[in-house]
């Protein structure tokens, strides 16, 4: 099935709700349906086999998601922040192109010399010309392109993920009830377009009813500022706005208070243990909801659900507790296995290569073969295990591992236990090469203000809770650690800092 | 009829309209309110006829047969009832989740 089709559906079943923007003078489902076939007329007039779009979030993409697949052509967000040299770069692959850009982009856009550019102004007239235009009634085939995602190319150079029309829609009606919203809900979206939640949120808040707002500029005051200011129901954050969220909150108390949130969902990252704690008691009303998933799994695969954090919270059964940081059950549809380096499936418990099988599983990028297997899993590359209840702990890059004389070590498990130190902010570890042991492990780390700490107070802090092998051979200060504008922690760029390469 | 995922199908006596979500490998036949559904392209909409309470079909809610083999999406809803075969479809409950994004 096509993604447009759960437009329509939204269009005849609740047209006259608020699908993107202000409660006042937002576009309706109706009215988003209307524009997107008046869009896909211009998207086809284009004669081109790709759209990208290069802009912040507005009420532009989602037009243009769906007018893409109403027109029978893939989409390609890009990262607006990248050097021009790399955004001429992703848009000569996807040529023959028409981009959309938002004004700030144009220039870098044009010099790339694509076949069409509209301006984000441009594109919203174009998209108001038409009126009841009727759908394409053929049969749209679900095996065709949707999506093109460039991967971040945090561990290697990007590559274009392909998600097709029954990847993304598999993953919507497995996990998405029809007008499941009440009429009220809202969801504040801070993920970009070029990133797979702000693919996946568009779809599936279409599917359920709830009315999106875009705050494409995020710093935690104007989100706490947002959230009360539209009566937010539901908020999807990564990692690093969460923690600064807190922070801000922690700093001003008494200052902040969002009543209307009923939920947070979160992920993108790894969430530190410290950080959601510190979230449950500032919003103590509020459902938390971790969703673990990749790029090329259409989103969402695995969720820890609000029920299970405020059990976690206050179990007195470590294995409970530690739940806190997993990332839940799988989805209806969604099978996980753990498998060690030979493929061999392992027992619970014991860490290895997450692996998942499921309808929404794309697992393709274009040019390569796919990296699904013959018997339908997709080695992930990521790390983890599952408990004896199924849930299922995600530990990192299987390539950040290190492998500190023969023993293994996740980065996460020590970070973990660094970011509960008083004086910690922020937590990176690596391995670094080493003679002796093979890898020796490295941390660096942002000391909060107003606090002082050596480093071998957070050796013996590590020590003390792990065991001695796993204490960092080395702790390093910072101001502050590189992410990508996403919120993932850039352990290819410490690595090299520290190895003096950068 | 050969059915494929992506299908659409809309009834002749009512106006229900289905999606294929999952489709079975052979042969089979799909009906709404006993008749042949047929394709949307070549059939003429069927104004709403009024279901008997507690049946009909319902906008957005899945469908499926006995085996799990076939599973449709109702994208218009209607009187009803869809049958596979003549078995009567049944509809798939789905667990609420919370909202992940």
């Amino acid at each position: 099935m096509n993604i447009l089709m759960l437009l329509e559906m939204a269009a005849d079943g609740f047209g006259e709700r608020v699908a993107v923007g202000p409660l006042e003078g937002g576009l309706t489902y109706h009215d988003l349906r209307v524009r997107v076939g008046a869009g896909a007329a211009a998207i086809a007039e284009a004669g081109v086999e790709r759209v990208a779009f290069v802009d912040i979030a507005s009420e532009a993409f989602p037009l243009a998601l769906y007018a893409a697949a109403w027109a029978g052509v893939p989409i390609a967000p890009l990262n607006y922040r990248l050097a021009p040299d790399q955004l001429a770069d992703q848009l000569a692959q996807l040529a023959p192109v028409l981009v959309i850009a938002g004004d700030a982009y144009l220039d870098v856009v044009k010099s790339a010399r694509p076949a069409v550019v509209m301006s984000r102004y441009e594109w919203l007239q174009a998209c108001h010309r038409g009126h009841d235009v009727e759908a394409p009634a053929a049969l749209m085939d679900p095996d065709d392109e949707a999506v093109l995602l460039f991967t971040s190319g945090t561990t290697a150079a990007p590559k274009i993920a392909v998600l097709r029309h029954r990847h993304i829609s598999s993953y919507v009606l497995g996990s998405v009830e029809y007008m499941g919203a009440m009429e009220d809900e809202a969801t504040l979206v801070c993920v970009p377009p070029y990133h797979i939640a702000g693919v996946a949120n568009t779809v599936s808040n279409t599917y359920a009813g709830r009315r999106i707002v875009q705050l494409p500029d995020f710093t935690p005051e104007r989100w706490l500022e947002t959230a009360n200011w539209e009566g937010v129901t539901n908020a999807m954050v990564v990692p690093t706005m969460l923690a600064r969220i807190v922070e801000t909150m922690r700093a001003h108390p008494g200052e902040y208070s969002v009543p209307s949130l009923r939920s947070i969902a979160y992920g993108g990252s790894k969430m530190p243990v410290t950080v959601i704690e510190h979230a449950l008691e500032l919003f103590p009303e509020t459902g938390f909801v971790n969703a673990y998933g990749l790029t090329e799994t259409s989103s969402t695969i695995a969720v820890l659900g609000p029920d299970d954090h405020r059990t976690a919270l206050v179990s007195t059964d470590p294995a409970i507790r530690a739940r806190l940081g997993s990332a839940g059950l799988p989805l209806p549809g969604v099978e996980i296995e753990i498998r060690d380096e030979l493929g061999a499936l392992l027992p619970i418990g014991e860490s290895g290569e997450i692996h998942i099988r499921a309808e929404q599983v794309s697992g393709e990028y274009r040019g390569r073969a796919s990296a699904v297997q013959g018997d339908g899993w997709l080695p992930t590359k990521d790390r983890g295990h599952l408990d004896a209840d199924g849930y299922l702990f995600v530990e990192g890059r299987n390539d950040d591992l290190i492998i500190r004389g023969g023993e293994n070590t996740s980065p996460a498990e020590i970070e973990d236990v660094l970011m509960r130190h008083d004086a910690v902010e922020e937590a990176a570890v690596v391995g670094l090469p080493d003679v002796e042991w093979g890898e020796r492990i490295a941390a660096v780390v942002v000391v909060r203000d107003g606090h002082e700490v050596t480093s071998d107070e957070l050796r013996a802090f590590v020590k003390q809770h792990l065991r001695s092998s796993k204490a960092p051979d080395v702790v390093e200060f910072r101001a502050e650690l590189p992410y990508t504008d996403t919120g993932k922690l850039l352990r290819r760029v410490v690595r090299a800092e520290l190895l003096g390469e950068a | 009829m050969i059915l494929k995922a992506g299908a659409r199908l809309r009834s002749t006596v009512c106006s229900t309209e289905i999606i294929v979500v999952k489709a079975p490998s052979g042969d089979v036949s799909i009906t709404c309110g006993g008749a042949a559904m047929g394709d949307p392209a070549s059939t003429e909409a069927v104004a709403a006829g009024s279901p008997a309470p507690g049946t009909g079909t319902a906008m957005g809610k899945r469908y499926v047969n006995a085996d799990g083999a076939l599973e449709v999406l109702c994208t218009k809803p209607g009187a009803g009832p869809l049958a596979c075969d003549g078995d009567e479809l049944g509809l798939k409950e789905a667990k609420p989740l919370p909202a992940s994004d």
